[in-house]
């Protein structure tokens, strides 16, 4: 009924067997090992179940790889893209895709899943069956989430994730585990109801724009697919549905995330989006609370420490590694694309950006006066994020880049010190840092890993937390001096209780008697720690390949929001 | 339809219409007959003949429907009964919960010792009472089959004896519980019948199309009738049938019985009546409201808010209340009361939103909260064995490690009702929020925020049966025992709220069949045309 939306001269997609179904297999594969486990294998047969589980991991990272190996760097946009009917009654789709930013996290999210499962083996002794099950179906809902791209679907595994980390945190964790675990659910279910609220109105919302501004929505369009067709006919796809909102389908609007992100930043001659400003700033509101829990954002943060604290180890490195991931995703993926004029709005910076800096600052002090190791790295996690955040909100392409990496870097780095703090709590029993020191003499192995990762940590050059944090703050110098002074703040103090930790852990001479005996790296430990050990050096010292996928999303989330940023 | 009323009185194709009413009915008159001649061990066929009632009555529901395909929606018997998209959908939804509530009850009653056919023939009764509030269009016919439903129930609660051998309290509990639902019951029907008696008076009808078609008349100008301000009248009317139908679906303020009902009450009887005779007391609401006082759900007379404000603050109390009481219960059943209480204000958000989103959205609610809650009482249920009670929130401790599949349905019923996506009842809250927030208006934004923060309220309620299933201590005196009906009861349950979460197209069509024609419904002689 209405016209072509836009006659550019893409080729029409060709059919590439190779693609179907790729992503759906990256992931839906861990939870097809979740339910083999569940069905199929005795729970009595615990050495069975690690190994099988591990290899399961393992196996999910093969479609991961696949994934790059067939993506098409020269193609703007999302890959892979898959699109069904599910519910046209509402007008929700079946529809995966990812672009560079999200395949980054995929990778992350895979590599992150085998270390998880290699570094429990030893840590779970109870219960064995059900926490690899819940690790399986986690990893699933995480996977989903970076790959959904239609609002309803991802809607569906961002909540569903909390199930099986609840478990995980709640059966296996420490002893004030079930206060943390349900700390945790409820406060990320505050969050995605009141996000639920933003998406029903975006999704009503939509149809009105679709209909009354078909050229200016040609042209986000345009800007969105660049030269992917198969992107465009995904987002045409969801413009069609909208603009037949009300229709015989039944449907009242289109939940496809990338159509949303088209209308969301259409914008007439006086350069404001469609949307009223104050509905806009609402519904950024809705979705930022969701996110900003989930980063976590001061003052949202205090389910983060409770969490890291009592979940296991592979439970921190997955919360740590993918699960704050999801909260600055989510405000790059929905936040800035759909809500641009809420996002360039001074208020919305300026409170987002004074919770950032106080994030920064707050976080990492507190993280100086914690006695606990895990502890310490959790409220790092706050700092870290804060910077991640900071660096994104200067809508610019270096500090949205470096906020990506950023994002990349801080799961790597931090997964890697859970993972440390775990070797060492398996051995002693205890994460207190006054039970520590001297530990270089003892374990050198391990100690020369600790400090490598000390160093990813706190940004210096060389090793992958740099690059994140240099280009990152670059983009915010650009945007406000003021914050990159607070930023930089940050890094010195990310610094000072880094390296204060790692003094009091490894210099000196043995104080402790019952250090005395420590066996230093396992092989399986060996196993876990050196990919990202690897991952630091690499991206630190050659990070293009890394900077290759993100640049081009990165890129368009700016034209999105400030299209005056390129002229 | 030329045979239709030529005679004068109801013919063979209008009693067609109620054919799966009257099986019931008959049906329970013939189980009470076989009660007595069964054999004392052989009580609990009557269960399986009444089951075999039920599907009966499903295969003349369908048949209502397969032959009026074409002229629905139409009104029989002198317009008291409608047959609809509204009256087909919630007559299922009544079977299916009837059927669901016996198959579950066998061998409960058995452990009870309490097994006896009447249990079975009175759910038959109540549930053709059920089955008329969801078909009657006349306030006479909706009132006679609430009367037939709710005494049906008063006697259910009040089924336990009192038993000197085990638990003697609980006879005692049960009777307790029972009066006081009667004479709560029995109070609000009569608050009800008043409301519908001034009605009556102002409009001369008690048919709820033509008092919709009568009622604005009232509103136009400054009636002043011989006993004072036809306005002032009606909306007394009004607010006492609302009163009335708000006790009967436990919305707060009229609340109050319902948590010593749902626990005195034998546990199958509780897993009936929180979702049986509560989507059909919606059923009722919805047809009052949604078409006899639609033209009144808002005024355009800033002086005069309509029926959807005062919806709207009941239901935004009802959530809050029943979530808030429900967090420090310690008896499951009680808990259960609670939740359901805060159920019914979501559902009322349906009738706030006052759209089709809304509407459908609080039909699909009932069916994804009718086989959730029984689902999870189903579990409860099979806790009970000689030496347990199973209505302490404590008698579920370790379930998983005793039965571990049973322990999981379980968690997939408490996350439903608690709203997580994949299951039916997030599919339920998110049509009712997408209808407020289509709404637009700025009351029901934060009404839908309300609601919002309410689910996160009513999980940390249910995370306490999940954390009891997983993480509590295991007691080994009472191993859990499914009986296969119990079991399949349960299965069958879990598997529709997963359908409707994960492809709940078919139930979003039936929900949207169920209120597409919910107005007035058009008289035999139009559908001709």
């Amino acid at each position: 009924m209405f016209p072509p939306l836009l006659a550019t001269g893409i080729e029409p997609a060709h059919f590439d067997i190779g693609n179907i179904g790729l992503l759906s297999l990256v992931v839906w594969l861990p939870l097809v090992g979740a339910l083999a486990l569940m069905f199929f294998i005795n729970k009595e047969k615990t050495d069975l179940i690690r190994k099988f589980t591990t290899g399961w991991f393992a196996l999910c990272m093969v479609p991961a790889i696949l994934l790059v190996i067939k993506w098409k760097p020269d193609v703007q946009g999302l890959q892979f893209i898959e699109n069904y009917e599910w519910i046209p009654m509402i007008g929700a789709k079946y529809q995966l895709g990812v672009d560079g930013m999200a395949l980054v996290l995929v990778l992350l999210t895979a590599l992150l899943g085998v270390l998880a499962a290699l570094c429990s083996w030893e840590y779970i002794t109870t219960r064995t069956k059900e926490y690899y099950v819940f690790l399986l179906l986690l990893q699933t809902g995480m996977l989903g989430v970076f790959a959904a791209a239609d609002l309803f679907l991802f809607y569906v595994f961002f909540e569903v994730m909390l199930v099986p980390m609840y478990f995980l945190i709640g059966i296996w964790g420490g002893e004030r585990r079930l206060y943390a675990a349900i700390k945790f659910f409820l406060y990320t279910l505050v969050g995605s109801v009141l996000m639920l609220l933003a998406i029903l109105k975006l999704y009503f919302a939509a149809p009105g724009v679709a209909v009354a501004h078909p050229k200016e929505v040609a042209d986000s369009v345009a800007l969105l697919v660049g030269n992917n067709s198969g992107m465009l006919a995904l987002v045409q796809d969801g413009i069609d549905v909208a603009r037949n909102a009300g229709g015989p389908s039944g449907a009242a609007g289109t939940f496809n995330l990338f159509a949303l992100q088209a209308l969301g930043s259409a914008r007439g001659a006086d350069g404001l989006g469609f949307i009223p400003l104050n509905w806009q700033l609402w519904m950024f509101a809705g979705f930022a609370i969701g996110f900003m829990i989930k980063v976590p954002m001061f003052p949202f943060h205090t389910w983060l420490p409770d969490a890291h604290v009592e979940a296991p180890t592979a439970g921190s490195v997955v919360l740590a590694g993918v699960l704050l991931k999801i909260g600055t995703y989510g405000f790059l993926r929905f936040n800035f694309p759909m809500f641009p004029d809420a996002a360039k709005h001074p208020v919305t910076l300026s409170v987002l950006g004074t919770l950032a800096i106080i994030g920064i600052v707050y976080g990492s002090l507190v993280a100086m006066a914690q006695k606990d190791m895990k502890k310490l790295v959790a409220y790092s996690s706050v700092g870290h994020m804060g910077l991640c955040m900071l660096s994104m909100l200067a809508l610019n392409p270096n500090g949205i880049n470096g906020s990506v990496l950023q994002m990349l870097n801080h799961g790597i780095s931090t997964g890697a010190l859970f993972l440390l703090v775990g070797v060492i709590y398996e051995r002693r029993h205890t994460r207190q840092i006054s039970e520590f020191g001297g530990l270089a003499n003892v374990v050198p192995a391990y100690a020369t890993i600790f400090f490598i990762t000390t160093l990813s940590s706190i940004g210096v050059p060389l090793l992958n937390g740099f690059i994140g944090e240099f280009v990152g703050l670059r983009g915010v110098l650009e945007a406000k001096v003021s914050w990159a002074f607070w930023g930089a703040t940050g890094i010195i103090l990310g610094a000072a209780y880094m390296l204060w930790l790692y003094q009091r852990v490894f210099f000196g001479t043995v104080t402790n008697p019952r250090n005395e005996g420590l066996s230093d790296l396992t092989a399986r430990e060996w196993a876990y720690l050196l990919p990202l050990v690897v991952l630091m050096f690499w991206i630190g010292i050659y990070p293009k390949p890394v900077m290759k996928y993100i640049d081009g999303p990165t890129n368009t989330i700016v034209k999105q929001v400030s299209p005056g940023y390129f002229k | 339809m030329p045979l239709l009323n030529i005679l004068g009185y109801p013919t063979i194709y209008e009693t067609f219409a109620i054919l799966p009413e009257l099986l019931l009915v008959l049906f329970g008159c013939a189980a009470l007959v076989l009660d007595v001649l069964l054999p004392r061990e052989r009580k609990e066929l009557t269960a399986y003949f009444c089951l075999a009632g039920i599907g009966t009555a499903l295969l003349a529901l369908w048949q209502v429907f397969e032959t009026n395909r074409i002229r629905l929606p139409f009104t029989v018997f002198y317009g008291m009964i409608a047959v609809d998209g509204f009256s087909l959908t919630l007559r299922l939804v009544a079977l299916v919960a009837a059927a669901l509530a016996i198959a579950m009850a066998v061998k409960y009653l058995d452990v009870e010792e309490e097994q006896h056919g009447e249990y079975y023939a009175l759910i038959l009764f109540a549930t053709s009472g059920m089955m008329f509030l969801s078909s009657g269009v006349d306030f006479i016919t909706l009132y006679v089959g609430l009367e037939l439903m709710a005494l049906s129930v008063y006697v259910l609660v009040g089924y336990l004896k009192w038993n000197v051998q085990f638990h003697e309290k609980r006879g005692e509990k049960s009777s307790e519980a029972a009066l006081k639902y009667f004479l709560m019951g029995a109070f609000s029907s009569a608050i009800l019948l008043f409301g519908f008696s001034i009605i009556f008076g102002l409009t001369g009808t008690t048919n709820v199309e033509q008092v919709a078609g009568l009622l604005p008349g009232l509103f136009k100008a400054n009636m002043l009738t011989t006993t004072g301000d036809a306005r002032l009248m009606a909306i007394m009317g009004i607010a006492l049938v609302a009163a009335g139908l708000f006790f009967k679906i436990a919305a707060v303020p009229f609340h109050m019985w319902a948590p010593d009902a749902y626990e005195g009450a034998p546990t199958s009887v509780t897993a009936f009546m929180s979702v049986g005779p509560k989507a059909a007391s919606y059923a009722m609401l919805a047809r009052i409201f949604l078409v006899a006082f639609a033209p009144l759900r808002v005024t355009g007379d800033p002086q005069i808010p309509g029926w959807a404000v005062m919806f709207g603050v009941v239901a935004a109390l009802t959530m809050t209340v029943g979530n808030v009481a429900a967090v420090t219960q310690q008896n499951a059943k009680r808990l259960m009361a609670y939740s359901s209480i805060s159920h019914a204000g979501f559902i009322l958000l349906g009738f706030v939103a006052g759209n089709e989103m809304g509407y459908a959205g609080a039909v699909f609610y009932l069916m994804a909260y009718t086989v959730m809650n029984l689902g999870a009482f189903g579990v409860l249920l099979s806790l009970r064995s000689e030496e347990r009670v199973g209505d302490k929130l404590d008698d579920l401790n370790g379930l998983y490690q005793k039965q571990p599949a049973l322990a999981l349905m379980m968690l997939v019923c408490l996350l439903s009702l608690a709203g997580i996506p994949g299951t039916g009842g997030f599919m339920g809250k998110f049509y009712l929020f997408g209808g407020l927030i289509q709404a637009g208006n700025k009351w029901m934004n934060i009404l839908a925020v309300v609601a919002a923060l309410n689910v996160v309220i009513s999980l940390y309620y249910y995370a306490r049966f999940i954390k009891a299933m997983f993480t509590g201590k295991e007691k080994e005196e009472a191993p859990v025992t499914l009986s296969p009906p119990l079991h399949a009861t349960i299965v069958l349950t879990v598997i529709l709220v997963l359908v409707m979460g994960l492809y709940p197209q078919p139930f979003s069509q039936l929900s949207r069949f169920a209120v597409e024609r919910l107005g007035p419904p058009t008289p035999p002689q139009a559908a001709q045309k």
